[in-house]
């Protein structure tokens, strides 16, 4: 909810990664329960990814608002065909 | 040095003189260029001369490299050289030289200098090719790349449209045959597994043995390849290109419009005369387009007032007799007056050359006249050429007409007889031109009687040459009626020994009958003469231009022949097009082009809507769709 509701891109991308850190937490809970650890070498994977993620996102953002200004994504419709 | 290394540099010298005038001419002073022009056909004839005497004890192959070879197709990049090729090798290398030192003198104040000497060497590079290939291949390289030089050497004052036009005709003129041509060389493949003259010709022995003539395959095969050779020896009903090549410079109109290139038809006709003589049909239909065109080409020359033209005409209707002793299974005649044609047609075209040099450029022999005085050599060799050309004997073109004439009276005497007439109107064109010309006296302006000059030496040397081959150029094949000893005939006898076991039609015709058919012909040749020089010696300025009325002017257009081209050929064709133009093109495929353009606008404009810039919604969008994706996962594909 925070995801769609929220209109500061920080607090999206917060929302974001609580959401990938849930499903890291479902993935570590269910491998230890049926003793399988795939899901906690996965859990490695999605972390890499979630950092090298934030890293260009957040870059995006801050060049983004040293021009416009703002986090509000919806005063960011330049783009709007 | 071996037979192979002296063909090679027969072959490759006109190539190196090609390359090296094309790219490095224009920086080369023009001495220079000649010199690379001139000598490179002067070392190919050298080494022509070599395998000439080679080719005298026997015929040999010559195998570079293995070319092509796909599955039990393989072209050899080989060259046969035995007594036939060598003598056309001669013809062209010899002929060509004198014309290539012609033209130092005719061309020499031409811009384009270079580009006119690496065209003519380019030229005889690919004639060699044609006629030394031992495969139908190499012979079409040959004969595809002299018809380019033709196209590029009429075109060569490409700043005149008309002359661009000639050449494009020539060039599309002889595609047509050349479709023939190829078409032929795909059936000869598949009748006998090999496109080597020597394994075809080996399989149509076999033929002969069983005494299987008129084959349909064959007459097929023939009738293709002959197809090929009306497009480039300009017989009915493809001859109108060559006229009109005369556009190109005259030394060229000499060289390839009718010492060599045209008789390219004859040689591959000669070449392939096992197949012809399997065919009794095909060689009939040959006979009737050769002398259809030797009398129609002849009857055109007799109205004709350019003098290029004149001599136009003359080489189609001479190129018809050639056909006509093709026809009647007389190889040896058909090469000999190939071979006597080339020297006394090379030279009258230099001569009428020699005449327009001296008239600066003119060539309406309406304005001529009177050039006897002014121009004694060119008089005395041109002389010499029409006494050839109309067959007063002892010159030349005498031995190898009559020898025609005699064997085409064996077969079937119409032949004989339009021939004769043939003859007898070649000689009274030849004489009018030759009259109007040099008798008389002068009816140009008096700025061209100041310009009247003999030409240089460079000129006069080749004509003086041409005069004295054509004058003896016959004593090679003289009948045995005066007692003389056919040398031609010997020289081809192992040439055309595979195919006298094929039944002769007609009888040989005895002495006296020869004789007194010579003496028909040149006692009307004469009689035709002397009417020549009474309408034509004497005339006027006045009454040379009024309009030719009733046979005079269909005569004077041609029959209009290119006229009826036009109407049932390219006017359709141009119609066609233009329907094509309007309706498949504009229409049709520039719908479906601008059709694609316009749906991708149409489409843009209306998804891009979607863009509404709101992150927030492509974020619910996106949710919806994941969510909308493990529902169908969820409950349709499990």
């Amino acid at each position: 909810m925070g995801v769609l509701l929220r209109r500061n891109i920080i607090i999206i991308f917060m929302s974001v990664e609580l959401m990938l850190n849930s499903v890291n937490l479902l993935f570590t809970a269910f491998s230890a329960y049926s003793s399988n650890p795939a899901g906690q070498i996965f859990v490695f994977f999605v972390m890499v990814v979630a950092a090298a993620e934030i890293a260009i996102g957040l870059a995006i953002v801050i060049m983004i608002h040293r021009n416009t200004k703002t986090v509000d994504v919806n005063e960011w419709s330049k783009l709007k065909g | 040095m071996n037979t192979a290394f002296i063909l090679a540099v027969a072959i490759l010298c006109p190539l190196a003189g090609f390359l090296v005038n094309f790219l490095f001419g224009n920086k080369m002073p023009k001495g220079l260029v000649s010199i690379v022009g001139c000598g490179s056909i002067l070392v190919a004839l050298v080494m022509n001369i070599i395998l000439f005497a080679n080719a005298l004890n026997g015929p040999e192959t010559i195998t570079y490299f293995n070319w092509i070879h796909a599955g039990s197709f393989s072209v050899d990049f080989s060259f046969l050289i035995d007594r036939l090729s060598v003598l056309m090798l001669l013809i062209i290398t010899g002929v060509g030289f004198l014309i290539h030192l012609y033209s130092v003198g005719y061309m020499h104040d031409d811009d384009a200098y270079f580009r006119y000497f690496a065209y003519l060497n380019l030229f005889v590079f690919f004639m060699q090719m044609l006629v030394m290939g031992a495969n139908y291949l190499i012979a079409f390289i040959g004969w595809e790349g002299v018809g380019l030089c033709s196209y590029l050497l009429i075109g060569f004052w490409y700043k005149n449209t008309g002359y661009n036009n000639a050449a494009k005709k020539a060039f599309i003129m002889n595609r047509i045959g050349d479709l023939g041509f190829l078409i032929g060389i795909f059936w000869i493949f598949n009748q006998f597994g090999s496109i080597n003259y020597k394994e075809v010709f080996a399989g149509a022995q076999g033929f002969i043995i069983n005494n299987n003539y008129n084959d349909t395959v064959i007459i097929f095969i023939t009738v293709l390849l002959f197809v090929g050779a009306i497009g480039k020896s300009a017989q009915i009903p493809l001859y109108t290109w060559l006229p009109d090549a005369m556009a190109g410079p005259t030394p060229v109109s000499a060289l390839i419009h009718a010492a060599t290139m045209v008789t390219a038809g004859i040689y591959v006709i000669v070449r392939s005369h096992v197949l012809y003589s399997l065919s009794p049909f095909t060689q009939d239909i040959i006979a009737i387009v050769g002398i259809t065109t030797a009398f129609f080409a002849a009857t055109i020359g007799l109205a004709q007032n350019d003098i290029k033209k004149v001599l136009a005409y003359s080489t189609v209707s001479q190129l018809g007799y050639m056909f006509v002793a093709l026809g009647v299974g007389a190889y040896g005649s058909g090469m000999f007056h190939l071979m006597t044609h080339a020297f006394f047609k090379a030279l009258l075209f230099l001569c009428a050359g020699s005449v327009i040099h001296a008239m600066g450029g003119e060539q309406d022999m309406r304005v001529m006249g009177g050039l006897r005085k002014k121009l004694p050599i060119t008089f005395i060799t041109m002389l010499t050429g029409t006494l050839a050309i109309s067959g007063i004997p002892p010159f030349a073109g005498f031995f190898s007409k009559d020898e025609i004439l005699a064997k085409a009276y064996e077969h079937n005497p119409i032949l004989w007889v339009v021939g004769l007439i043939t003859a007898v109107i070649t000689a009274v064109y030849m004489f009018r031109m030759l009259f109007l010309t040099f008798y008389g006296n002068f009816r140009g302006d008096a700025h061209q009687e100041s310009h009247l000059h003999e030409s240089p030496s460079t000129m006069t040397i080749p004509l003086m040459v041409l005069a004295v081959l054509s004058l003896i150029g016959g004593f090679v094949g003289i009948p045995e009626v005066f007692g003389g000893k056919h040398i031609l005939n010997d020289y081809f006898a192992p040439i055309f020994s595979d195919i006298a076991t094929v039944p002769h039609t007609g009888t040989a015709l005895s002495h006296s009958m020869e004789f007194i058919l010579m003496a028909i012909s040149v006692g009307l040749v004469l009689i035709a003469i002397y009417f020549a020089s009474r309408m034509f010696i004497k005339k006027t300025a006045e009454g040379m231009d009024e309009e030719p009325k009733g046979f005079a002017k269909l005569l004077a257009n041609k029959y209009y022949v290119d006229e009826i081209y036009d109407a049932i050929i390219v006017k359709p064709a141009d119609w066609f097009s233009g329907f094509i133009y309007r309706f498949l093109e504009l229409d049709f495929i520039d719908g479906i082009v601008n059709g694609v353009g316009r749906a991708t606008t149409y489409s843009g404009k209306t998804i891009r809507k979607l863009q509404t810039g709101h992150i927030g919604f492509y974020l619910f969008a996106m949710t919806i769709c994941i969510v909308i994706l493990i529902l169908i996962n969820n409950f349709f594909i499990s």
